[in-house]
């Protein structure tokens, strides 16, 4: 009985772990936030009210409840300035996360195939470039980029511009920055997927007259399906949210909600927009996130 | 011309010869059965047949056309997988009916040949199941009915009954036999279970170290095996190393170390070494108390060997026995366990003697 109880209480403990962490540190800080997105701004540190102030009472309590309000979500929605940030996060996101599926696709495909000894060597260059610091591969790309950078000294040289290209602030070069950062992102799902793959099962589809391009079609695709969708959501939910890369990379007359975000918390000082736009945005990342969920344990199950 | 002839195939793997320079007719409705140790080639011989591996040298016609170099795709032939290869996001009837759709059947006919596998493999009612959903002997008939349904001339099957518990394996030996007969289709399969190959072919070819060692009917592949190897290989065997002292009316008489002077029938065609081995089979060696009394006959020859029983194996049907000559060589037996209630077993430490006739005796020279 006693032995039993020593070994039941940090199993129980160990259940209920990843449950208190989320609590802890996720549902509290949520609470915070959503507090603050529901207030209003003002002159004060800190620079909203009400503050509920525990100490002072019930009727204190309750008087500064009565206080919060809509009012920053209904500015969302009337303020095209909003919407508009929210729309190109969504169109970049699913811009960058289709071109990360054409170009991760093949290459995860082609790392499955390799001998055995050289898919770790592939996977290596995959994982590799990560060991530095990612904000110093996006200034190394600024520096491609830019007027007198190393990719218009290129074109000029071999003559195919005549004078040098504007490639920084542009979405292009944004974009190029998204798909650079989150490419393994994309590679490593789809290549688990299709390494994990049944070879005999191709060699069916042959045998059944399906040549190669059918069969990859008909069997290789749909079965590494679960793949795609990880991989997918995996490069756009943080898409969605990202802030560094269109910062230093994409022209400044069109933001994502992570810009604006940053503009209400740090330029307007807005700590309750800005808390509201993070709270609109998490509403909008909860379906995709959900499905993810759902995709990964559809795979768990698969598996075992 | 036979359907299928395989003439001169060879292929390696880096140093590796999988394949040596093999030759094999088969005829059409033919069931034919590749059987041999693992690693002798023979599932290298099926893959190239289905054009999975491409033969470094040799020719394979079929119909009389060369298909060596034909993509597996475009070939007349389909392949029973030994894992089953089932598509895991297609249904049973999509996993049928994938084959008919490449060859650009029409939809009607499709669903009117499906409906004909399912009920020839008995699966009615498992048609919207996916594979996960199926036991696996249910498995095994969706992908026969998945390489049978586009008709092949030829239809491989590598190691189908591997994955399947004794009772369902026996069962199903008997359906596919069955079937092969009532489709008139040429079978080719692959095993390494001599009791299956000799349940189901009609003619067995044995593989060793990328060759054909031998190609027989099962009972000439067991009666007269084509040399010791495969003595050993088909079945249980004793084996008496000796050589020929004298040779008389058909009657070699061969003196061995281990069992004294024997006298064993000459077949055709005729012995030409002189250091051979003596075979004998253990359900043909004959165990009783006192010796058996020589038959004047020629042909009743008789040897008898004196020994003691150290083993006893009651395997229900038949019942083997170990007897151990004074030489020290051991001789086994085996009998059919004919009444049930047996007054003659034989215990351990009985002495006996072990007999066998002259015909029974096989002489091999290699």
């Amino acid at each position: 009985m006693s032995a039993r109880r020593i070994f039941a209480r940090p199993a129980r403990f160990a259940a209920i772990a990843p449950y208190l962490w989320m609590v802890l540190f996720f549902l509290v800080p949520f609470g915070f936030v959503l507090k603050i997105s529901l207030s209003q701004t003002a002159i004060a540190q800190p620079p909203y009210t009400p503050v509920f102030d525990f100490t002072e009472g019930r009727a204190a309590l309750a008087a500064a409840f009565a206080q919060l309000s809509f009012d920053n979500f209904r500015l969302l929605i009337s303020d095209n300035l909003y919407i508009l940030s929210y729309l190109r996060s969504l169109v970049v996101a699913v811009t960058a996360t289709l071109i990360l599926l054409l170009i991760g696709y093949p290459i995860a495909y082609g790392m499955a195939r390799l001998p055995q000894r050289w898919q770790g060597v592939a996977m290596m260059l995959v994982i590799v470039p990560f060991w530095t610091s990612f904000l110093i591969r996006i200034y190394a790309w600024i520096n491609i980029l830019q007027h007198d950078g190393l990719l218009n000294q290129v074109l000029l040289a071999l003559h195919i511009v005549s004078a040098p290209v504007v490639w920084l602030s542009t979405d292009s070069a944004m974009y190029l920055g998204i798909v650079y950062s989150y490419l393994p992102f994309m590679i490593l799902p789809l290549y688990a997927t299709l390494s994990r793959m049944d070879a005999s099962l191709l060699e069916a589809a042959g045998d059944l007259g399906a040549s190669p391009l059918q069969a990859f079609w008909l069997v290789t695709f749909p079965l590494s399906l679960p793949g795609v969708g990880a991989g997918a959501l995996l490069c756009f939910i943080p898409i969605v949210g990202e802030f560094v890369i269109p910062d230093l990379l994409a022209g400044s007359n069109s933001l994502m909600i992570g810009q604006t975000l940053w503009l209400e918390f740090f330029t307007n000082k807005d700590w309750p927009v800005a808390s509201a736009a993070a709270v609109a945005l998490l509403l909008l990342l909860v379906p995709p996130l959900v499905l993810y969920d759902r995709l990964q344990r559809r795979q768990l199950e698969a598996n075992s | 011309m036979p359907l299928l002839r395989i003439e001169g195939v060879a292929k390696s793997f880096g140093n590796f010869r999988a394949v040596d320079k093999l030759s094999l007719d088969i005829r059409a409705g033919e069931f034919f059965a590749l059987l041999g140790p693992s690693g002798c080639g023979k599932t290298t011989l099926l893959r190239m047949l289905a054009g999975f591996e491409t033969p470094d040298e040799g020719r394979i016609l079929l119909g009389g056309s060369d298909i060596a170099q034909v993509l597996p795709h475009e070939r007349p032939v389909n392949m029973m997988f030994q894992n089953y290869a089932l598509f895991p996001h297609l249904s049973v009837r999509d996993n049928i009916a994938f084959g008919l759709k490449r060859a650009g059947m029409a939809r009607r006919d499709i669903a009117g040949r499906v409906a004909e596998m399912v009920a020839l493999v008995k699966l009615e009612g498992m048609e919207k199941r996916k594979p996960d959903q199926l036991s696996g002997g249910q498995r095994q008939r969706v992908a026969l009915a998945r390489s049978l349904a586009r008709r092949p001339q030829v239809l491989l099957l590598d190691e189908p009954l591997a994955a399947l518990d004794k009772k369902l394996r026996e069962s199903t030996q008997g359906e596919l036999m069955e079937l092969q007969r009532r489709l008139g289709m040429t079978f080719i399969i692959v095993t390494h279970d001599q009791e299956e190959a000799m349940t189901m072919a009609g003619r067995i070819g044995v593989m060793d170290a990328g060759r054909l060692v031998q190609v027989a009917t099962p009972r000439n592949l067991y009666e007269a095996p084509a040399s010791r190897w495969i003595a050993e290989f088909v079945g249980d065997i004793n084996l008496f190393n000796g050589e020929v002292t004298s040779r008389e009316n058909g009657r070699l008489t061969v003196a061995t170390p281990d069992a004294g002077r024997l006298a064993v029938s000459e077949l055709w065609p005729p012995v030409t070494r002189q250091v051979v081995a003596v075979a004998i089979r253990p359900e043909k060696v004959k165990l009783s108390r006192r010796a058996p009394a020589t038959d004047g006959g020629a042909s009743q020859a008789i040897n008898r060997l004196e020994g003691v029983v150290t083993d006893v194996n009651y395997l229900g049907g038949v019942t083997s026995y170990r007897v151990k000559l004074e030489t020290g060589a051991v001789v086994r037996a085996s009998m059919a366990n004919t009444a049930r209630l047996d007054v003659d077993a034989y215990l351990a430490g009985q002495r006996v003697v072990a007999w066998f006739t002259a015909d029974d005796c096989l002489v091999l020279e290699q």
